[in-house]
């Protein structure tokens, strides 16, 4: 009886230790996927890195010649040596302001009320799609656009408010679906317990929505910014300058009244076009004028992504739900 | 419990509710919210007891497609919150909420509690400063937090920022007070602390509290309604209720038959 028992047990300890095995080898065999998985994704991963770096390098090299201060404070030339990016980072800057003033303002506020005020139905429904279409419309047709509406129909001619302009269709979508992805972050608890002390909705939007979504908008912002930093077709098809040896008037003056406009209507060029027009040319020393320029882009590309990242952290860290 | 205060604060009158997806939640209930007592709502989930809760400051009206009908009046004014010409901020001035959990907004200690009197345009910061300082001794904080008023709300325990939101609820002086599972996301010592904190605010306000836990019910409660499937089933004094339930179903829950 005894030795029944002790058998029955042994027998049951065997069949649980081969059961045991059975586990761990399958175990084994699933990790096995998790392995090959990550591989392929780091593999990806370092070959976009890859050739990001080879290209930034590249340009960097063969640009190295021209980084000095004098590049970025004299005129294009004829002679290459002498050429410099004044005029383009000085139209970038500008059209990027009114990028800026114009596609934020614009993008924040048709997000917010998208989110906020627009009745849910199948009007609001066709603009989403259509908001989301427009983030991928090639920016060729933009300039087309600005070349019909902006150009010729409001007269604007080929001008720095022009660009801007249209650079701020552009990068609209993208700042009004960033901005709406960011007032859906934030829980329907908070506006809740907001709406519960009896706010109103314009006290909501201003003390909670506006303010927990800034990190998200802001970081949408900047993304749309860079992309229009290094926009070139459609400045080209408004007819932007490609030789330009004079900068538009300052906007901002020592003398009364301080700040004028007429910058706004001045002809200009922008980094990417001072770039193509370089790139175009037979000589081999204006390559090199090129590629500094390109080093340039990318770096104040990145330094703006970086910006974003920085802030958006910055932003979340006090917010937790 | 005396028999002889049985002033009434407010009273549905046949209330029935709709969500936009033409659910009908509430069916024909007539309760009343009496003054300085405990109201405690009780029954399964999904009867409609939060549903009924939040008919109180209007919260349906957040989300579009609800439906009311009905009334809910307040005294002794007399005013059927529901109606069309009542402002529901009007309704969510007098009525004040507290969550299921705790929903601090992303701000300081202080800026909470001070945000329903921003909110009403208050800007001397002397009275805001006393307000804020009173609303968290009424919330069993003001002790745990005096020192660090400017540190983010989050930074506080769970139990804590429950007591943050009740006080955030009562720095406005609210004539009831609204409480939707206020313990269902706390550990129980939290949560002693919070049903101790209930008892005294009644002195203040009338109170109106939705809760799965029939130990809290009846540990809190002055009066009990109990709902099922959208019906109000039985409403009576917590005692009797508990005791002596006069309806069959009631008498199911309680014991433990239905859940």
């Amino acid at each position: 009886m005894e030795n029944q028992n002790l058998t029955s047990t042994a027998t049951a300890n065997t069949s649980l230790m081969q059961n045991l095995q059975e586990v761990r080898d399958m175990i084994r065999r699933h990790k096995r996927k998790d392995i090959i998985f990550a591989s392929v994704g780091l593999l990806a991963l370092v070959l976009a890195l890859l050739t990001l770096l080879t290209l930034f390098s590249d340009l960097v090299i063969d640009g190295y010649p021209k980084f000095n201060p004098d590049f970025l404070t004299e005129f294009p030339s004829r002679r290459a040596a002498h050429a410099g990016i004044l005029s383009a980072w000085v139209g970038s800057l500008l059209v990027m302001l009114v990028t800026f003033l114009t596609a934020v303002p614009m993008g924040v506020a048709a997000g917010l009320y998208l989110e906020e005020y627009a009745p849910k139905n199948w009007l609001s429904d066709l603009i989403e799609i259509n908001v989301s279409n427009l983030a991928g419309v090639p920016s060729i047709v933009y300039g087309l656009l600005a070349l019909g509406l902006f150009v010729y129909g409001l007269d604007l001619g080929q001008s720095i408010l022009t660009a801007g302009l249209t650079l701020g269709l552009l990068i609209l979508p993208i700042v009004i679906v960033s901005t709406r992805e960011a007032i859906r972050a934030i829980p329907a608890s908070i506006r809740e317990a907001a709406y519960a002390v009896g706010a109103t909705k314009w006290q909501v939007v201003k003390d909670h929505v506006l303010k927990y979504s800034q990190g998200g908008i802001m970081t949408g912002v900047i993304i749309g910014m860079s992309r229009a930093l290094g926009e070139t077709a459609p400045i080209i098809t408004i007819g932007a300058l490609t030789f330009i040896a004079f900068l538009p008037p300052a906007p901002i003056s020592t003398t009364a009244p301080f700040i004028n406009f007429e910058w706004l209507s001045s002809g200009f060029t922008v980094l990417p076009i001072q770039m193509f027009n370089w790139l175009s040319r037979p000589d081999h020393a204006f390559q090199v004028n090129a590629a500094a320029t390109g080093a340039i882009i990318i770096l104040v590309t990145l330094l703006m992504n970086g910006v974003a990242i920085w802030l958006r952290y910055k932003i979340r860290k006090n917010i937790k739900w | 419990m005396d028999q002889v205060s049985h002033v009434t604060k407010a009273e549905s009158r046949n209330l029935n509710f709709y969500y936009s997806n033409g659910a009908h939640a509430l069916k024909g209930i007539n309760m009343p919210l009496y003054e300085n007592k405990i109201t405690a709502l009780i029954g399964p989930s999904g009867c409609g007891k939060s549903t009924f809760l939040r008919c109180f400051n209007r919260m349906h009206d957040l989300y579009p497609g609800n439906r009311y009908d009905g009334q809910i009046v307040m005294h002794p004014d007399n005013t059927n919150i529901l109606a069309d010409g009542v402002d529901p901020i009007e309704v969510r001035m007098r009525i004040s909420m507290v969550f299921q959990k705790p929903n601090p907004f992303p701000k300081s200690i202080y800026e909470n509690v001070a945000y329903g009197l921003r909110v009403r345009g208050g800007k001397n910061k002397k009275v805001i400063d006393d307000k804020v300082e009173q609303a968290l001794r009424g919330a069993a904080l003001w002790d745990e937090v005096k020192d660090r008023l400017n540190d983010l709300a989050f930074n506080l325990s769970g139990g804590q920022q429950q007591r943050l939101c009740i006080a955030r609820a009562l720095a406005t002086d609210p004539e009831i007070m609204l409480f939707d599972e206020p313990t269902s996301a706390l550990d129980p010592i939290a949560t002693a602390s919070i049903e101790e904190l209930m008892t005294e605010l009644r002195n203040k306000l009338t109170i109106l509290v939705v809760t799965h836990n029939m130990q809290q019910a009846a540990r809190v409660s002055d009066y009990t309604a109990y709902m099922y499937l959208g019906d109000l089933v039985e409403f009576s004094k917590t005692d009797d209720i508990f005791i002596k339930p006069k309806d069959k179903r009631t008498e199911d829950y309680i014991t433990g038959r239905i859940g």
